[in-house]
């Protein structure tokens, strides 16, 4: 019992250690990219090509002015990666609830009205599992054009079946508990069983899907923007920043590193947040 | 009077086995009635059938189940629910999965108040902390607003028979709420159980497989093998002079205190055979 108690106090300290540190990345990070019009230092679409490819003010030649350099056209890469954050915040969070809301909601009627709704729900999962997310992504764009609004909608479309799935499961699992027979002896409908006993105790799950979702979402929005598909051309984005960086990498590192620093911390930070929140809100555990 | 009448029900899984294999019997009103057998003998499916919530699979083949005199299986789904909703309620098995742990305690007892009997909430509430009280709990007010991880499994119990007593049900079905409590526990709940019954004047199906708790609760009983009951008599005339023979080699197999010595007697096979003789003539004249 001691140990059990121990190693419960140990996965607690861990979790919170996790959720400090991931929390406060991307609590600094939305509030760098709210206050970007206001603290970044330039304009990051003004471009000066005397002041091309400034390296970071700590290194030798460089324009303390332009603290992490500039681009081979001289936008501020400081001011860009600010800017990057607000379209990867966005589309993080717009798409990822979203999706979670979408997915979510098939997975709670498939879970719980099994039968035909749910052989339904589920064979559209696999069929929609079984393209390649990616190249499904790039297609949808093709399709639907470039923009903010095209990204979110190419994030929901492909990635909705990531919460059916989990939820329908988790739903089952609930709707087996003899709580819920209970609720139905005592005269409940099905629609507000659904609503107080099966969704409530599906929300951590829920909750821990969409942080990992966002994370998803960023590097999705990422790969669009790399391969030219985001939002228009000079718009800055982190994927569009590592596509220009690539190209000058033996001349100019930190215009490839720092946008992809940024990317690197915010999906790592995502998943220890959904990691973290898992551990916190773990019944077994708790 | 006869409060609940169950007749010659047949349930088995679609396209596949028995579960029920013609199943009759009565529980009167304020009658506590155990009915007993071994693991898949179909106990637990009587009372599902009963309450309404077997597993999807079942299907229920034939019969009918007659509550105060309606019989609830011909009834509309929503008809049924009603019903069973005010007449019944349900004490289930395990106090660990029987109560929502995302809500407290308090509206997990008062939903039926206010659903079933359409009472208010103050009085739903005040009510509520009263049957707390019924079942010994100390401290209704804040137990009420608990969740239920933080109550023991025996207080879960507890709480699990105030809410099934709370909006007085004429019947309250017993799926082996004991089983999963350590034997001090059992003994008290197992009092209360009775207490409670013999005060509201609620009839009681009390599911087990354990001989000495039917003896405990209950005034009739039934026995059940393989979906079939093959007995149905007085508990006192029961240890007395069992019936049948199946009956009567489950009760020589129980071990006895005043005997430590003896080895454990299994139920013959002569006896399983003859009873599994009778199950197959069943089930071939059934198809």
């Amino acid at each position: 019992m001691a140990d059990a108690a121990e190693g419960r106090g140990a996965v607690r300290r861990r979790a919170g250690l996790r959720l400090w540190l991931s929390g406060g990345w991307l609590a600094a990070l939305a509030a760098a990219a709210l206050l970007a019009p206001w603290i970044a230092p330039h304009d990051p679409l003004a471009q000066d090509l005397f002041a091309g490819r400034l390296p970071p003010a700590w290194q030798a030649g460089a324009d303390p002015a332009y603290l992490l350099g500039t681009d081979s056209l001289g936008r501020d890469v400081l001011s860009r990666v600010l800017h990057g954050a607000r379209v990867a915040l966005f589309v993080a969070l717009v798409a990822g609830t979203l999706t979670a809301l979408i997915g979510a909601a098939l997975g709670l009627l498939a879970g719980f009205y099994r039968g035909w709704v749910d052989v339904a729900i589920s064979r559209l999962v696999d069929i929609w599992m079984a393209f390649p997310p990616v190249l499904f992504a790039i297609l949808l764009i093709a399709v639907l054009g470039t923009g903010l609004a095209s990204i979110i909608v190419a994030i929901v479309v492909i990635d909705w079946t990531r919460f059916a799935r989990v939820v329908r499961a988790e739903a089952m699992a609930q709707g087996a508990m003899d709580y819920v027979a209970s609720a139905r002896v005592a005269g409940m409908g099905r629609l507000r069983t659904l609503a107080t006993e099966i969704l409530p105790n599906c929300l951590p799950t829920i909750g821990v899907l969409l942080t990992l979702e966002m994370g998803i979402a960023v590097i999705v929005e990422a790969i669009l923007s790399f391969v030219n598909l985001s939002i228009s051309t000079d718009a800055p984005t982190w994927g569009g920043m590592i596509a220009e960086g690539r190209l000058s990498i033996h001349q100019a590192w930190w215009v490839l590193v720092f946008p992809l620093v940024a990317l690197f911390l915010t999906v790592l930070a995502f998943g220890q947040l959904g990691e973290g929140l898992k551990d916190r809100f773990d019944p077994v555990l708790r | 009077m006869t409060f609940l009448a169950v007749e010659g029900l047949t349930v088995r899984i679609r396209r596949g086995p028995w579960l029920l294999r013609g199943v009759s019997l009565a529980v009167a009103a304020g009658e506590a009635r155990g009915l007993v057998g071994e693991s898949g003998a179909g106990k637990s499916m009587i009372g599902k059938a009963i309450l309404g919530i077997l597993p999807r699979a079942a299907e229920v083949v034939s019969g009918r189940i007659l509550l105060d005199g309606t019989d609830l299986l011909r009834l509309s789904d929503r008809d049924r629910r009603a019903r069973i909703g005010r007449l019944c309620a349900l004490i289930p098995q395990d106090p660990l999965t029987a109560l929502n742990p995302a809500r407290r305690i308090g509206p997990q007892i008062t939903d039926r108040l206010t659903d079933i009997l359409g009472w208010d909430r103050a009085r739903a509430q005040a009510r509520a902390a009263e049957l707390l009280a019924e079942v010994q709990i100390a401290d209704p007010p804040r137990v009420l607003k608990s969740y239920p991880h933080e109550l023991s499994g025996g207080m879960r119990q507890r709480v699990l028979i105030a809410a099934a007593f709370a909006a007085e049900p004429k019947l309250i079905v017993a799926d082996e709420p004991t089983t999963a409590l350590d034997v001090t526990v059992q003994r008290e709940v197992l009092r209360l159980i009775a207490g409670m019954q013999a005060r509201h004047g609620t009839a009681l199906l009390f599911v087990t497989h354990d001989l000495g708790v039917v003896s405990k609760v209950c005034r009739r009983l039934s026995v059940l093998y393989a979906g079939k009951v093959v007995e149905d008599t007085d508990v006192r005339a029961f240890f007395r002079t069992p019936g049948h023979p199946y009956s009567a080699a489950l009760l020589a197999a129980t071990p006895k205190y005043t005997d430590p010595d003896s080895s454990l007697r299994p139920v013959p096979s002569a006896v399983i055979d003859a009873v599994r003789a009778e199950v197959a003539a069943w089930d071939a004249a059934h198809g």
